[in-house]
């Protein structure tokens, strides 16, 4: 069963097409990679699905609603949440309050609850508290909650931005390129963690990546972009293997192979 | 670090020509003429002249400074040289205005300026005093580039001490006049009568105190700790009530000792730390630059004035239709119509960000200002002739023992006690956390799923009601409003208030407002200079401590924890260290 599908999702800047009749099936609990060299529109479509981007052609559905049309928050709250290629944190906010933040959607208390603190918006505050320290703990955060988001090393902030996207409860979570910057080590961290979401949570992940042995390790099914359109589509050794994805990547009659 | 070496004679030329630019510009600016009206020390140093020390001390310190890697006798020569050159200056000036008349460019290149500026004396006997004057001045401040750290400190915080006292010395005159035992040390330091400033052996005691206390803050800092330590953690939460109750008993207690000359001061101030409350909220929260706040407290004050005015009919200076509400009818009223305001102006421009929002809302400031002096809505709210007989709050028999400044002053306190609560449970709170996301990145905010229409009409509509609210009171106070007393200035003076204080930071505000508003109001003698200051301390602060005098709590323990944090075992060599995304 697809929890989300692309129908002919057409993006244009100006002149430029990035995403052209851009078809997709991502099926529900599984780990789905969209790869493709830089400029692709890669990002651009995970913008469109976000609602950050309006496509000028197509559908987007997640689980039977339509989101193309729909303001972001709104697509969030549907069930989609996503980490950035460029880390974006809430810098001057701690690592607590940055998951705090992504709590939003299932809290409640507004102006007046703020003001007089009843004993429900006290009680919510606290689970609410307990859930982005248990959050904290997934991702192996444990006791940096107090610090600035801004000062935690980097391979800190990705993680945190992943606990702030966990916070919003998704049904399916956007990761883009969230090994970038990471040595081998790192990578295989990552790589086994985005494997625990799934297999723990049940969350269906999309992922946008270009180191080749994460797609290969951890996808069940890979998707190819070159210039918007979609090239390629299988399970990774099948995509390997495919000279029209290896001449995206590496030229013309280059005879080299991925991994 | 420098990355060029310049050698010591030309950072002396540089600095010393700068600093002699400053010294001439302060003095036929008037300035250093005008201050001079006042001591310092009593018959010793007086304002003026204490000016011309601070210039040439922070220039020695700087020369010396940048000759970081120079021997210490050679920085000290820099300094001394540097404070030379800038006393040149004043000679040049002295000896060209003794045969040029400047007065038509500079009216205040007086004799009576050249005659301050060589200390009394004539002739080259004076241009010899002056360029020693400049030396060891210079030479004083380099010597503080070459103290150690803790000791400049204390050097710096002793003069600046003993500055502020003799400047405020009335103040704490009559302040200290109230407690009998304290007029006696108050007489011992402070001179009397026809003198103003401290008296020279108060000076040397004010200075003692204060840079001996700081020079051992650190160890006196770990004593009030360990002192905390000791009182069981089940005590510590009745003993911090115990100090608050006390502080609060001191502010209530205040208009007496101050008189009503400093309650007036406190009441303005007060005001003004409520609308700074206010706008920390839209802008330090919410990260929304408003330069139009002023249009809301204008709201709060023409409501409550249309609302109580007994000069409502047909005559000269009367409005055509009043209620003739009561203040405490009238406030609520006032404070409501200042959220509508506060929403009307956030739904257009739900959309702009930056500097777009800025002259938007400035805008709508002068929007609010035009129409209040306009000659249309002149018989509703009295055009350029405002309203007057305005609303008085009625307390009954409690305030019928009460001067109107100490009346004024209670309410306020209860109004700022208020807001101060109401902001520290906002920003603490869910939509404290929505505003603050909104602020670092308005996208990713949506993204996680923040609702960005409702978070912004919020803060508005709070910044309003805490202007609207200060606007109603101030109306009542003054008695009266006047379109002329809602400008744009007062907007851009709320706004210094919050960046001086400390954008986000609800103590930070409230002592942005002592400073920015309380000390003009006491240090008559600046007021000509009063935007003159007020500009050179904003760029002073962007420099030198831009987050602010009291910044948020967080940051400070992000400096402190920067100390703290060990590595987590699990952690391995990343490559980039420290992120800066």
């Amino acid at each position: 069963m697809a929890i989300l599908t692309s129908r002919k999702v057409v993006k244009r800047f100006g002149g430029l097409v990035a995403v052209s009749d851009f078809d997709l099936d991502v099926e529900e609990r599984s780990i789905h990679s969209v790869i493709g060299p830089n400029g692709a529109g890669k990002t651009t479509f995970f913008n469109c699905v976000t609602g950050f981007y309006r496509p000028e052609g197509g559908q987007i559905t997640l689980d039977g609603h339509l989101l193309v049309g729909l303001r972001p928050d709104r697509i969030t709250r549907l069930g989609i949440s996503r980490t950035y290629q460029n880390i974006r944190l809430f810098n001057n906010m701690s690592a607590l309050e940055n998951i705090l933040a992504g709590e939003d959607p299932h809290l409640r208390s507004g102006m007046f609850g703020a003001i007089f603190r009843t004993p429900g918006v006290r009680k919510e505050e606290a689970a609410a508290l307990d859930e982005a320290r248990r959050l904290l703990r997934f991702v192996n955060l444990s006791g940096r909650g107090d610090l600035l988001a801004r000062n935690l090393p980097y391979g800190d902030q990705r993680r945190l931005e992943i606990a702030r996207a966990l916070a919003g409860k998704p049904k399916l979570l956007l990761l883009d390129e969230p090994t970038a910057g990471m040595n081998t080590q790192e990578t295989a961290e990552m790589t086994a963690f985005i494997r625990r979401l799934r297999d723990e949570l049940g969350i269906t992940i999309l992922l946008i990546e270009h180191d080749m042995r994460v797609v290969m390790g951890i996808s069940e099914t890979v998707t190819v972009l070159d210039y918007g359109e979609k090239i390629a589509e299988g399970p990774p050794s099948e995509i390997q293997k495919n000279p029209r994805v290896i001449e995206a990547y590496l030229g013309r009659g280059s005879a080299a192979r991925m991994n | 670090m420098p990355a060029k070496r310049s050698s010591p004679l030309l950072t002396a030329l540089r600095l010393g020509s700068i600093g002699g630019g400053v010294a001439l510009l302060l003095s036929l600016m008037g300035m250093v003429e005008a201050l001079s009206e006042r001591d310092i020390i009593a018959g010793v140093i007086s304002t003026g002249i204490a000016l011309l020390v601070a210039i040439f001390m922070v220039f020695g310190f700087s020369a010396a400074r940048a000759q970081s890697d120079s021997s210490p006798a050679t920085r000290i020569a820099v300094g001394t040289l540097t404070g030379a050159i800038g006393e040149l200056f004043l000679v040049g000036l002295v000896i060209l205005g003794q045969n040029v008349d400047l007065r038509p460019v500079f009216p205040s290149a007086s004799p009576e300026l050249y005659a301050l500026l060589q200390f009394g004396r004539t002739g080259t006997q004076a241009y010899v005093i002056m360029l020693v004057f400049g030396a060891v001045v210079g030479a004083l401040g380099a010597g503080l580039a070459l103290t150690p750290a803790r000791a400049r400190r204390a050097i710096i915080v002793g003069l600046t001490a003993v500055t502020l006292s003799g400047l405020l010395e009335d103040l704490i005159h009559i302040t200290l006049a109230t407690a009998p035992g304290l007029v006696v040390l108050a007489d011992r330091i402070l001179a009397r009568g026809v003198e103003s400033g401290l008296k020279p052996g108060g000076a040397v005691f004010v200075f003692l105190l204060f840079g001996i206390v700081t020079f051992f803050w650190g160890p006196i800092r770990t004593g009030i700790r360990a002192g905390q330590q000791a009182v069981p953690p089940s005590q510590r939460h009745r003993a911090g009530l115990l100090i608050y109750g006390l502080l609060v008993v001191i502010l209530l207690l205040l208009p007496k000792a101050f008189g009503p000359y400093l309650t007036e001061v406190s009441n303005s101030v007060m005001i003004f730390a409520v609308m700074a409350v206010g706008l920390n909220i839209v802008v330090g929260f919410a990260g929304l630059l408003d330069l139009g706040y002023v249009a809301f407290f204008a709201i709060g004050a023409y409501t409550m004035a249309v609302l109580t005015t007994t000069a409502v009919g047909a005559q000269r200076g009367q409005i055509v239709w009043g209620p003739h509400l009561t203040f405490w009818e009238a406030l609520p009223i006032a404070v409501l119509f200042s959220i509508l305001a506060g929403v009307l102006l956030g739904i257009p421009v739900l959309r702009m960000r930056g500097d777009y929002l800025a002259i938007v809302t400035l805008g709508f400031g002068e929007i609010v200002r035009i129409m209040a002096l306009s000659d249309a809505l002149k018989p509703y709210i009295g055009g350029s002739q405002g309203m007057v007989e305005i609303g008085v709050p009625n307390l009954g028999q409690v305030a019928a023992a009460l001067s109107s400044q100490e009346l004024y002053y209670y309410l306020m306190l209860a109004v700022l006690f208020l807001v101060i609560f109401i902001a520290l449970r906002l920003r603490d709170s869910r939509q404290g956390r929505r505003w603050m996301a909104m602020r670092e990145d308005e996208d990713v905010a949506q993204a996680v799923g923040i609702r960005l229409v409702s978070t912004k009409l919020l803060a508005f509509a709070s910044g309003a009601a805490m202007a609207g609210l200060a606007g109603a009171i101030f109306a009542s106070k003054v008695g009266s409003v006047y379109p002329h007393s809602f400008n744009l200035l007062v907007s851009i003076n709320v706004l210094a208030v919050v960046i001086v204080g400390g954008m986000g930071s609800i103590p930070g505000v409230v002592a942005g407002a002592l400073v920015l508003f309380g000390l003009p109001e006491l240090l008559r003698e600046f007021s000509e200079y009063r935007y003159f200051v007020f500009g050179a301390v904003l760029i002073a602060m962007m420099l030198y401590k831009p987050e602010g005098l009291w910044p948020e709590a967080k940051r400070r323990q992000e400096l402190h924890e920067a100390d703290e944090s060990e590595p987590r075992p699990e952690v391995m060599a990343t490559s980039g260290g420290a992120g800066s995304a």
